[in-house]
């Protein structure tokens, strides 16, 4: 390296970074460090992942059981859904949402609002926000309704154990998430407003809105793309771990008074999870790692801001790459290990 | 006899060091990137992925631009032939990486030479062959007619990877106006997305907006605002450290443009030759030994104004008649009223 005249050393992180970024969950413009931009690109790519994960879950879990279903027409669309989704490569899936959603949507100007007070436009999905005050009471209130949750949940168990009586734990845990909460609004002075985006005129020809929340179209296309494909894989994994247990176990099931519900519930989910569980990780694995595929449609991700812009400013190409596939690695094992824990939760447990 | 096999093989052992070290302190001279470029027998140059008048391929493969030519004058100057490079399309993001790690041995790609990229990078900028400045591209009926009709809000596309990134940001700050920067990788998406309306305005550098004007789906309705905000001298670039290689380029380049000062076309060089002017004589290598401080022989200077042409010929070809820029503006030579202006060659 020093034959090439590269220098090395990753003081440059402290420096002022002076390019800014259109989309961040923290606050930050040019003035901040290039670990602020780091930080930056990192919390877009696991906001786009997690949005990514829950969609495919669900979508996954609502179409690997249709194609389970005895209606010819559900489970039929859900094939034909599998396989014309796994099939097409990511990237071009993404370009396809992308340039979709930017000739479909329409221009702010244009915009249709939804319920009076959301705009679906082409720069963007505007929301209104939310403008607290004393918003720590509140998240508190919430902190302890999940706490709360918990001690009935152990509470309900024993006393199923000890006398066999089954507690109503979905309603009252419901009940204590949306009573918690009140209560801070009415005893803890927890207030909040909102705030509606409206209009505003750039030019003859072009608007934006003003206020609220903003979220980028590229990060609605990027997610949309991730989780519409991922599903495909994760639904293919439910199919095949409801398949995977024995039908005599269902009609045992069925034989000793269990109710159809109580027998997905209690017997065929368990033995089917730890089928699914594996799998599924890895899927999860390969949603993280593609959306860095971001950068071909302007979605600020750590490829994109970090690996991308800050590379090029700097031109420490090996100190950034490095900490790029050192943050990947950690993500991913982050991932695997939380899966792993959750497969060893529900693996049989031989006494 | 045994000792005499010994000294004899200590006295060839010998003259084997002092013939290496020689050679070597030669080589040393020669430039190590000249050797592996006349041994492979092509000039490898990094370019962009298309751009107009600068560096693009037709469907042929073959590439033209005013960039593609600086390549191809340094071809002609040491390997005699022009056509002998091989160019490798490169993002703004991988170029600098691929000619720090060898793949290249010039980049030629509509680089601005700024000092961060000259000094702490491993790169040395060679020259200018594009006066260039950052501008905003709007769309005609916006009613947008200059820089200070900006409002705060404004969405701007532009390239991942520039200095426009940071121009953009200094020049919107210093109005005091907020904005949203949409960066994307490639040329083309940048265009679509502007194109569809996704920005208000699209930013880069001017014969880039120029160039790229032509791709939109109704050219006519869109404008370059007049003003320029930042300073864009385009350049080759070559690594750091081998000062012998950055010469040649750095004079393949001047060459051309002190070619055009003295009215060297193509069609003219060979007669040139008897020319009454001294300094067109050297031009042509018909006087002095230029060629050979360079390690080149003497006709180089020749080959490549005969096989490229001159600067103005380079320009006229790629970028006034294609209508990218018919105005030379700047990069017209300082006699007439522009800003190139090369050191003497002699």
């Amino acid at each position: 390296m020093e034959n090439r005249g590269i220098t090395f050393g990753y003081g440059f992180l402290s420096q002022e970074s002076s390019f800014d970024v259109q989309f961040s969950l923290i606050e930050y413009d040019g003035s901040h460090s290039y670990f602020r931009a780091y930080l930056v690109g990192l919390l877009n790519t696991i906001l786009v992942s997690v949005i990514g994960i829950i969609f495919a879950t669900i979508i996954g879990v609502v179409v690997g059981i249709s194609r389970l279903s005895s209606n010819y027409l559900i489970e039929r669309t859900a094939a034909i859904y599998v396989e014309f989704f796994r099939n097409i490569p990511l990237l071009l899936q993404i370009f396809f949402w992308y340039f979709a959603a930017l000739r479909a949507l329409p221009l702010p100007e244009k915009a249709e609002p939804m319920f009076g007070v959301f705009f679906l436009t082409i720069k963007g999905f505007f929301v209104p926000a939310f403008v607290w005050n004393n918003l720590d009471i509140f998240i508190y209130s919430v902190i302890a309704a999940i706490i709360a949750i918990v001690f009935v949940r152990i509470y309900a168990r024993k006393k199923q154990e000890n006398q066999g009586i089954q507690t109503p734990v979905l309603s009252i845990s419901i009940g204590l998430l949306i009573i918690l909460p009140l209560l801070s609004f009415f005893l803890g002075g927890v207030d909040a407003t909102v705030e509606i985006p409206v209009i505003k005129q750039l030019s003859q020809t072009s608007f934006t809105y003003e206020g609220g929340l903003k979220l980028p179209p590229e990060l609605i296309s990027l997610a949309l793309a991730l989780s519409l494909y991922t599903a495909t894989f994760i639904a293919e994994c439910v199919r095949a771990g409801v398949q995977g247990v024995s039908k005599g176990q269902k009609e045992a099931a069925a034989s000793i008074g269990l109710t159809p519900n109580q027998v997905l519930k209690l017997v065929v989910m368990p033995q089917a999870l730890r089928i699914i569980i594996p799998p599924t990780t890895n899927q999860y694995l390969n949603l993280t790692k593609n959306s860095s595929l971001a950068a071909a449609i302007a979605y600020p991700d750590l490829v994109l801001v970090f690996a991308g812009t800050a590379l090029m400013q700097t031109g420490r190409a090996i100190e950034i790459v490095s900490i790029t596939m050192l943050t990947y690695l950690t993500l991913s094992i982050t991932i695997s290990i939380f899966m792993n824990w959750y497969n060893k939760k529900i693996a049989i447990k031989e006494k | 006899m045994f000792k005499l096999v010994k000294r004899l093989t200590s006295v060839v052992a010998m003259f084997a060091v002092l013939f290496t070290f020689t050679t070597e302190t030669m080589a040393a001279k020669k430039s190590k990137t000249l050797k592996n470029t006349q041994k492979k027998g092509f000039v490898r140059c990094g370019v962009s992925q298309g751009l107009p008048g600068f560096s693009n391929a037709d469907a042929a493969g073959n590439w033209t631009g005013v960039d593609v030519d600086v390549c191809r004058a340094v071809a002609a100057a040491v390997l005699g032939d022009a056509s002998k490079v091989k160019f490798t399309p490169l993002s703004a993001k991988e170029r600098f990486t691929a000619l720090t790690s060898n793949e290249i041995d010039i980049l030629s790609r509509n680089t601005t030479w700024t000092l961060s990229r000259d000094a702490d990078i491993g790169l040395t900028f060679v020259g200018v062959n594009f006066y260039d400045g950052q501008g905003f591209m709007v769309r005609k009926n916006s009613g947008i007619s200059s820089v200070n009709d900006f409002k705060a809000g404004v969405s701007a596309c532009t390239n991942l990877g520039t200095t426009t990134e940071l121009n953009m940001r200094d020049f919107f700050n210093s109005k005091g106006i907020k904005y949203e920067p949409v960066t994307f990788e490639k040329a083309d998406e940048v265009v679509a997305a502007y194109d569809a309306g996704r920005c208000d305005t699209y930013t880069t550098d001017k014969s880039g907006l120029a160039a790229q004007r032509i791709k939109l789906s109704n050219p006519d309705d869109h404008m370059v605002l007049p003003e320029t905000i930042s300073k864009e001298p385009l350049g080759p670039v070559v690594r750091q450290g081998d000062s012998v290689w950055e010469d040649i380029v750095r004079w393949s380049l001047n060459t051309m443009i002190e070619a055009e000062e003295y009215g060297v076309t193509s069609a003219n060089a060979d007669s040139m030759k008897t020319s009454d002017n001294p300094a067109v004589k050297r031009l042509v290598g018909a006087e002095g030994e230029l060629g050979a401080a360079l390690g080149l022989d003497n006709e180089w200077s020749l080959r490549i104004i005969k096989q490229v042409g001159n600067y103005g010929e380079s320009y006229k070809r790629n970028i006034a008649d294609t209508g990218i820029l018919p105005d030379r503006g700047p990069n017209e030579l300082w006699t007439k009223g522009g800003i190139l202006y090369v050191p003497p060659a002699r």
